[in-house]
C-alpha cells in the first residue's frame, strides 16, 4: 500500500492570495503615509460624529448666561471643563463643534452617496445606450453645468426654504451630474472593448454588460472622484448655513457657528475662529485622503 | 475654424440657454406661495385689484405661454419688478452689477497673478522644497472655507492692525462721476489718487479672498501642463541649440504651458460667481451677490430668477468663448 501523498513532505502550494489590482492600489495607497494619516483623522471624524453625544462635554443647547462669550480655557477668564469657550448664549463651543460635525459629514456624505448613485446610471445608461438617451442626459447635464453651483443651491434654497432636507435636495439636485460625466465618459471607451462585445455576441443583456462587465472597471475613477466631491460639497453646506440658508439655529452647523460668531468677531474670535478650523481640517484631509486615492487607484486622473 | 464648426458650436448653444431659462423660470413658477401676496405684503388690496395684478404679471396664463413671455422678456432685459425695491429688477442689477464685476476681475488678476509665477517655479524646480510648498499651499487653498477666510482677514488685517477698511468699496468716492462703473478706473480718470488708494484698499481683502482658492487650482494645472511642455522635444531642441534658460522658458514653453491655464480660468470663472455672492456677504461688498443673498430673507423671487439666469448665461457664453479662444491658440485642436 502506499503511503497517502498528504503524508509526504513536500512543499504543497499553498494558495497564495491573489494579487488583484485593487490589492495592489491598496499597498500603494498604505505605503503613502500623507494619505494614510490624512484618512485617520477622517475617520476621527466620522467617529466623533457618530458618537457626539458621548464626547460633547456638554450639552450644545444648554444656555448658561453668566457664560456668555467666556473665551478659551487658556485665556484670561476661561476655564478648562469649557476648553474652547462658550458662544454668545453661553453654549459650550467645543459640544457645539463636536455635534456640528454631524450636519456636515452625514449630510455630505448621504449627498455625495445619493448623487454618485444616480450619477452611476444615468452615465452608464448615457454611455451605452447612446441614441436619445443620451442626447437627452447629456444636455440635461450640460444645462445643469451652466448654473454656478452655489448660486444655483441658493436659489433653490430660496425656493424650498431653509432646512436639512432641502439643503441634501439643493446639493444633490446638481452634484450628480458629476460622476454622471465621468460615467458616461469611461463607459463610451469600455463599450468597445473586446470583452464587452464578447458579451454582447453571446447575447447578454444589456443591464447585465452594464452592471457586471463595466461597472466594476470604473468604480476606481468614480471613488476617487466622489471623494474629491465630497470636500467640495462640505464647504457648500457650510456655505449656505453661514449665509443663514442651511441648517437652523439651534442646531449647530460649522457653517452657522462661524456665522454666530462673526458678529462677535472683535470681542469673541475664538467662536468663528474654531468651528471654521474645524471646516478646514476635516476638508483637507479629505483632499489628501483623495489625493492619495487617486496616486494610487486611478493614475490617469493625476492632471 | 471654419465657419461651419463655429455654427456648429454657436447652434450648440441654443438648447443649453433655453434649458438653463427653464429651469430658472421653473424655480420661480414652482415656489410655494402665491406671488400676488409677496408683491403686496403688508398692504390691503381688493380682490379686482388682486386679479389686475395677477393679470400683469401674467399669472393667469397657462404655464407654456408664462414661459414664453418670461423667455421674450428676459431677452429685452425685463425680469419684472423687484418684490422689495419696488422698481424694475434690471435697474437693480444694473446698479449693482459694477462692483461684482470690478471685484470678479480684480481676484481673477490675483489669480493669475499668484498662480502662473508659482506654476512655473514649483514645475521648474520640480521636487524642491519650493515645489513642494507650493503642492501644499495649493492643497490649503482649495480646502479653505472662503467666508471663513475673509473673516480671519478681517481679524488680521482690519481689526488687529487697522491696516484695511473692512467693508464697503470706496470712501471719498463720492461726487466720482460715473464713467465705466469700475471705481479703480473711475477714479483715475477723475484724477483723484486719494479715491483710488482708497478703492484699492477696500479691494485688497475681498479681491484676495476670492482669487486665492481659484489661485491654487490654477497653480496645479500650469505646474502639470509646464512640465508636460518642458519634456517635449521642440524644448530639448531649443536647449540643444543653446539658448538661455530663460529664453526657452519664457519665449517657447511658456506660450504652450499656459494653453490650459486660460482654459481652466475661464471655467472657474463660474465658481468665482457663485463665490463672490459669499465674499460680499462677508466684506458688506455692494455687489450683485450681497443683493441676492439679502433677497433670500425678502422672498425677492424677480431679483434671485434674473441674477441666476444672468450668471448662468455669463457662465455659458464664457465657455463658448474659452472654447473659441481654444482653438485659436492651439491650432491643433479642431471642433
Amino acid at each position: 500500500m502506499s503511503a497517502p501523498i498528504a503524508n509526504l513532505d513536500l512543499p504543497m502550494e499553498s494558495p497564495a492570495p491573489r494579487d488583484t489590482p485593487f490589492r495592489r492600489s491598496l499597498r500603494v495607497f498604505l505605503r503613502n503615509r500623507f494619505a494614510v494619516g490624512a484618512a485617520v483623522v477622517v475617520l476621527a471624524f466620522v467617529l466623533i460624529a457618530v458618537f457626539a453625544p458621548w464626547l460633547a462635554p456638554h450639552d450644545p443647547y444648554d444656555t448658561d448666561l453668566l457664560r456668555r462669550l467666556q473665551p478659551p480655557a487658556w485665556l484670561e477668564g476661561g476655564e478648562w471643563s469649557y476648553v474652547l469657550g462658550c458662544d454668545a448664549l453661553g453654549r459650550d463651543l467645543l459640544s457645539r463643534i463636536v455635534f456640528g460635525s454631524r450636519v456636515s459629514i452625514f449630510l455630505g456624505a448621504s449627498v455625495i452617496v445619493f448623487a454618485t448613485g444616480i450619477g452611476i446610471v444615468a452615465g452608464l445608461l448615457a454611455g451605452y445606450l447612446r441614441g436619445w438617451v443620451d442626447a437627452v442626459i447629456s444636455r440635461l447635464v450640460d444645462i445643469l453645468l451652466a448654473f454656478p453651483y452655489l448660486l444655483f443651491a441658493i436659489g433653490l434654497m430660496a425656493m424650498m426654504g431653509p432646512g436639512l432636507l432641502n439643503i441634501f435636495l439643493a446639493l444633490a439636485f446638481k452634484e450628480w451630474v458629476i460622476p454622471c460625466r465621468l460615467v458616461r465618459g469611461e463607459t463610451l471607451a469600455l463599450r468597445e472593448v473586446e470583452y464587452v462585445e464578447a458579451a454582447r455576441a453571446v447575447g447578454a443583456p444589456s443591464w447585465y454588460i452594464m452592471g457586471r462587465e463595466i461597472l466594476p472597471n470604473i468604480l476606481s475613477p468614480v471613488i476617487v472622484v466622489s471623494t474629491i466631491r465630497l470636500a467640495h460639497v462640505i464647504i457648500l453646506e457650510a456655505s449656505l448655513s453661514f449665509l443663514g440658508i442651511g441648517v437652523q439655529p439651534p442646531t449647530a452647523s460649522w457653517g452657522s457657528l462661524v456665522a454666530d460668531g462673526r458678529s462677535f468677531i472683535v470681542d469673541a474670535w475664538w467662536i468663528s475662529t474654531f468651528s471654521g478650523l474645524a471646516i478646514l481640517v476635516l476638508v483637507l484631509a479629505i483632499n489628501v485622503t483623495s489625493q492619495g486615492l487617486r496616486d494610487a487607484f486611478d493614475p490617469r486622473l493625476q492632471a | 475654424m471654419s465657419f461651419s464648426a463655429f455654427a456648429g458650436r454657436l447652434l450648440h448653444l441654443v438648447p443649453v440657454l433655453l434649458g438653463v431659462s427653464l429651469i430658472t423660470f421653473l424655480m420661480l413658477a414652482a415656489t410655494p406661495g402665491d406671488p400676488v401676496d409677496i408683491m403686496l405684503g403688508d398692504q390691503q388690496a381688493s380682490e379686482a385689484q388682486r386679479l389686475t395684478l395677477r393679470h400683469d404679471m401674467g399669472l393667469d396664463l397657462p404655464l407654456p405661454q408664462r414661459f414664453g413671455r418670461f423667455l421674450k422678456n428676459a431677452v429685452t432685459g425685463d425680469f419684472g419688478t423687484s418684490y422689495f425695491h419696488r422698481r424694475p429688477v434690471a435697474q437693480v442689477i444694473a446698479e449693482r452689477l459694477p462692483a461684482t464685476i470690478e471685484l470678479t476681475l480684480v481676484a481673477l488678476i490675483v489669480a493669475l497673478a499668484v498662480a502662473i509665477p508659482l506654476g512655473v517655479l514649483a514645475a521648474v524646480e520640480k521636487d524642491s522644497w519650493l515645489d513642494r510648498a507650493a503642492t501644499v499651499t495649493s492643497l490649503f487653498g482649495v480646502s479653505l472655507p472662503g467666508f471663513w477666510f475673509g473673516l480671519l482677514l478681517i481679524l488680521f488685517f482690519g481689526v488687529t492692525l487697522h491696516l484695511l477698511p473692512v467693508s464697503g468699496r470706496s470712501d471719498g468716492a463720492i461726487g466720482i462721476p460715473t464713467v465705466t462703473g469700475l471705481l479703480l478706473i473711475d477714479t483715475l480718470l477723475a484724477g483723484n489718487p486719494q479715491a483710488f488708494r482708497s478703492t484699492v484698499a477696500h479691494l485688497a481683502m475681498p479681491a484676495l479672498t476670492l482669487g486665492l482658492p481659484m489661485a491654487a487650482v490654477l497653480m496645479r494645472v500650469t505646474r502639470a501642463s509646464m512640465l508636460e511642455v518642458l519634456r517635449q522635444d521642440y524644448v530639448t531642441f531649443a536647449e540643444a541649440k543653446g539658448l538661455t534658460p530663460m529664453r526657452v522658458l519664457f519665449r517657447h514653453a511658456l506660450k504652450n504651458a499656459l494653453i490650459p491655464t486660460v482654459t481652466v480660468a475661464a471655467l472657474e470663472v463660474g465658481s468665482l460667481l457663485g463665490g463672490s455672492m459669499i465674499v460680499e456677504t462677508v466684506f458688506g461688498w455692494p455687489g450683485l451677490g450681497r443683493v441676492v443673498v439679502d433677497s433670500i430673507s425678502t422672498r425677492d423671487f424677480p431679483l434671485i430668477q434674473a441674477a441666476i439666469l444672468l450668471y448662468a448665461v455669463t457662465y455659458v457664453l464664457l465657455n463658448f468663448v474659452a472654447d473659441l479662444l481654444y482653438t485659436v491658440v492651439n491650432p491643433r485642436v479642431r471642433l
